[in-house]
């Protein structure tokens, strides 16, 4: 079972793409964020990334690093996360954490699976842990029942398509472009080259576009060729320019129609 | 004092190559590559291209002629003895990377991996710098080879550097200064990352020590092991015996690595790391991430860190801008581990000390970072001199320290720390010799002469 793999199959059944939120647990605060999370659902989000504060968020930009920052140094942490995905849970989305691997290996990999798959989380998605390195987290997302999302990337080899997609659970994460996480103007004709080679590698595993998307019009031309699209810094932005939840939920309803192929006006 | 006459090491046997890492780049439970995927391919090509650069007999001989002709190898080994003075008797003994080319021993590793961006056919070189000394020494090849080259820096550090970040724009690189998160090292390998993720297909990332994704630690180990071998046959030479000690400052821990992997395999030689202490490692103000960190996962690998409990780096703190980095290349935490090589913290107050006395002793103004190194030599000799050991029979121990580099970059922060003034307040006095007796007619603080207006005084 695989929450994230269901309820991209209810969907695909709609005739649309899934839709996946990234919202960093503690900016502007826990509790904030938290209700910044729900409004993401409740604009329409199928699944919510809930972002782990990390001191050193390698394939983030300016935007999430901004706001990652503030709750770094206000030293939130694992509890609180797990916190955020119990809520998440309750709204009636599919929480799965989104975590440089640092925090996870410092909480306890046993620990967090456990502490994870009992607060009703989905699983988990790991940007800086390949599936080479993954043997703890392997082990202990199969005992715990948990997804597993791992990475690939335009560079990555045929090879390394068929090994990372037969690690991961729920669903992969397609990198649409060389870089880091923001807002692009145009979503880059690597992602569908991506997506079509990562489809062949792995028929039955879903594919969802990540980095750069970050509107009606963008979503709809990933849910073109994608099974879900996920969106982060559009999200980030708006809680950093002060829209609070309400931007947040008008962001989701906007991107919820891209993902069922309309770009409202 | 002498310095040693050097000679080509002709027929000697190259030393064997540690076994590990392994096929992955794992020290133990150490190394390996915690990177985005969108890294894995042009690790993997990297590697690829080394393993075959490594044993190409075009590559080795292009390589040494550089090291010869450009950096100026091998660097000699000179005997201290007014220093040794304070280190309860112990002979030692400095390897001179600092008289490399560019100042430090980072030239040794950047000329190798500038090599390798060539034969991998890129164009651009990004590298990330704390003190200046590798971002000095990849701007230098980069020139050299006609490679475009961008060095982050942490914001925090160019003003501490502010020497070096002139001599990368002068060599024509562009500095680019990091005004994220703790605006130090560790964040200038953050943003390094990062162009490298976006700008790959035509960009090398030169890193700068043995810590990183595999396979850094490693080929960074195997351009600076020639520190190690040079020294080992040379104090051989020198002495007809190997040193008890060997000796260097640990940051990321590339000069440490270089001087002490041709002696791993020597059992009687004690391999001693020294840690950036800041202001002690009890205070939470320090770098000194074995003796006060935990293992973890940071820029890319496996190894001890320092870390909060949700995992978070924490910021570390020294004088010196080369040691500040909260993390440590993964063959240190292995041979900690392992109990090959100890680690041991020296303070601010202990390194500048030994700073001052090096230059006042013998002449050598070493950088900061190096004078960890010195000062662990004191604390190692005093330690042996005590017991009575450490010798063999009537032979003083002898005690071989990489002087890792020298401290032109530094003058500005030890004369601001000895109360010698700074550019703003020129006050020329008696120096750091207290026995220096003044002499009639010198310039002393009440009557100092500004250059402008010696002229018209005259």
């Amino acid at each position: 079972m695989s929450l994230l793999a269901d309820r991209i199959a209810t969907a695909r059944g709609e005739g649309r793409a899934a839709l996946i939120a990234y919202l960093p647990v503690g900016y502007p605060d826990v509790d904030t964020s938290i209700d910044a999370m729900v409004a993401a659902v409740g604009g329409g989000a199928d699944a919510v990334e809930i972002g782990v504060p990390y001191s050193d968020p390698g394939i983030d930009g300016p935007v999430i690093q901004q706001a990652v920052d503030v709750a770094v140094r206000a030293g939130v942490g694992m509890r609180d996360v797990l916190r955020a995905v119990e809520a998440v849970a309750a709204a009636g989305a599919v929480p799965v954490v989104m975590s440089y691997w640092n925090p996870i290996e410092r909480y306890g990999v046993e620990r967090f699976a456990a502490d994870l798959a009992a607060a009703g989380g989905a699983g988990a998605i790991t940007p800086d842990l390949i599936p080479d390195e993954a043997a703890p987290w392997l082990s202990a997302s199969d005992e715990h029942d948990l997804d597993r999302v791992f990475l690939v990337a335009p560079s990555s080899t045929d090879a390394r398509l068929a090994s990372t997609t037969a690690a991961s659970r729920g669903f992969v994460y397609a990198a649409s472009t060389m870089g880091v996480t923001g807002t692009r103007a145009t979503v880059s004709d690597a992602a569908a080259k991506l997506v079509a080679r990562t489809r062949a590698a792995a028929p039955d595993l879903a594919v969802c576009v990540g980095l750069g998307v970050s509107d009606a019009a963008q979503a709809a031309e990933v849910a073109g060729f994608a099974d879900g699209v996920i969106v982060g810094t559009a999200y980030v932005r708006q809680l950093l320019d002060g829209h609070g939840r309400a931007g947040v939920r008008a962001l989701s309803a906007q991107l919820a129609e891209g993902v069922r192929g309309s770009v409202p006006a | 004092m002498t310095t040693s006459a050097v000679r080509p090491t002709g027929e000697r046997v190259a030393p064997p190559r540690p076994a590990w890492p392994d096929a992955t780049g794992h020290f133990g439970v150490f190394g390996g590559r915690f990177v985005p995927e969108a890294l894995i391919a042009a690790l993997d090509e990297l590697t690829e291209a080394y393993e075959a650069m490594r044993v190409d007999p075009a590559f080795l001989a292009e390589f040494a002629a550089l090291q010869r002709d450009y950096t100026g190898r091998p660097s000699p080994i000179t005997e201290v003895p007014r220093f040794a003075e304070h280190a309860g008797g112990a002979r030692v003994l400095l390897k001179r990377e600092d008289l490399n080319h560019t100042g430090s021993h980072k030239i040794n590793n950047v000329l190798g991996q500038a090599l390798l961006t060539k034969r991998i056919g890129k164009s651009r070189v990004i590298a990330e710098t704390g003190a200046g000394q590798h971002g000095v020494a990849t701007a230098t090849a980069a020139a050299l080879m006609g490679l475009s080259c961008t060095i982050y820096m942490g914001e925090e550090d160019t003003r501490r550097q502010a020497l070096n970040v002139a001599r990368m724009r002068l060599l024509g690189a562009e500095v680019i200064p990091v005004t994220t998160g703790s605006r130090t090292l560790k964040d200038a390998i953050n943003e390094a990352f990062r162009d490298w993720v976006t700008n790959v297909e035509a960009t090398n990332y030169v890193f700068g020590t043995v810590a990183g994704p595999h396979p850094f630690p490693a080929m960074v180990r195997d351009f600076q092991r020639v520190i190690g071998d040079e020294a080992r046959a040379q104090v051989l030479e020198r002495l007809g015996r190997l040193p008890d000690a060997v000796l260097a400052c640990v940051g990321g821990g590339s000069n440490a690595i270089g001087i002490f992997t041709a002696f791993v395999p020597d059992d009687g030689v004690r391999l001693v790391g020294l840690e950036a202490g800041g202001d002690g490692v009890g205070t939470g103000r320090h770098a000194a991430s074995i003796t006060g960190g935990t293992p973890g996962v940071l820029h890319g690998a496996r190894s001890y860190l320092l870390q909060d409990d949700n995992g978070q780096t924490v910021e570390s703190h020294s004088i010196s801008a080369g040691l500040d980095y909260p993390g440590v290349g993964p063959e240190h935490s292995y041979l900690h581990d392992i109990g090959r090589a100890e680690y041991r913290p020296v303070t601010d107050s202990e390194a500048m000390e030994a700073f001052a006395l090096l230059c006042r002793t013998e002449g050598i103004i070493p950088a900061i970072e190096t004078a960890h190194a010195l000062a662990g030599a004191m604390m190692v000799g005093r330690e042996l001199g005590a017991r009575g050991d450490g010798g063999r029979g009537e032979d003083p121990p002898v005690l071989l320290v990489n002087l890792s580099g020298r401290g032109d970059k530094d003058v500005e922060t030890a004369s601001r720390w000895f109360g010698l003034g700074d550019r703003e307040h020129v006050d020329p006095g008696a120096g750091l010799d207290e026995d220096q007796r003044p002499t009639e007619g010198a310039v002393t603080s009440g009557d100092a002469v500004p250059g402008q207006a010696a002229g018209e005084q005259a």
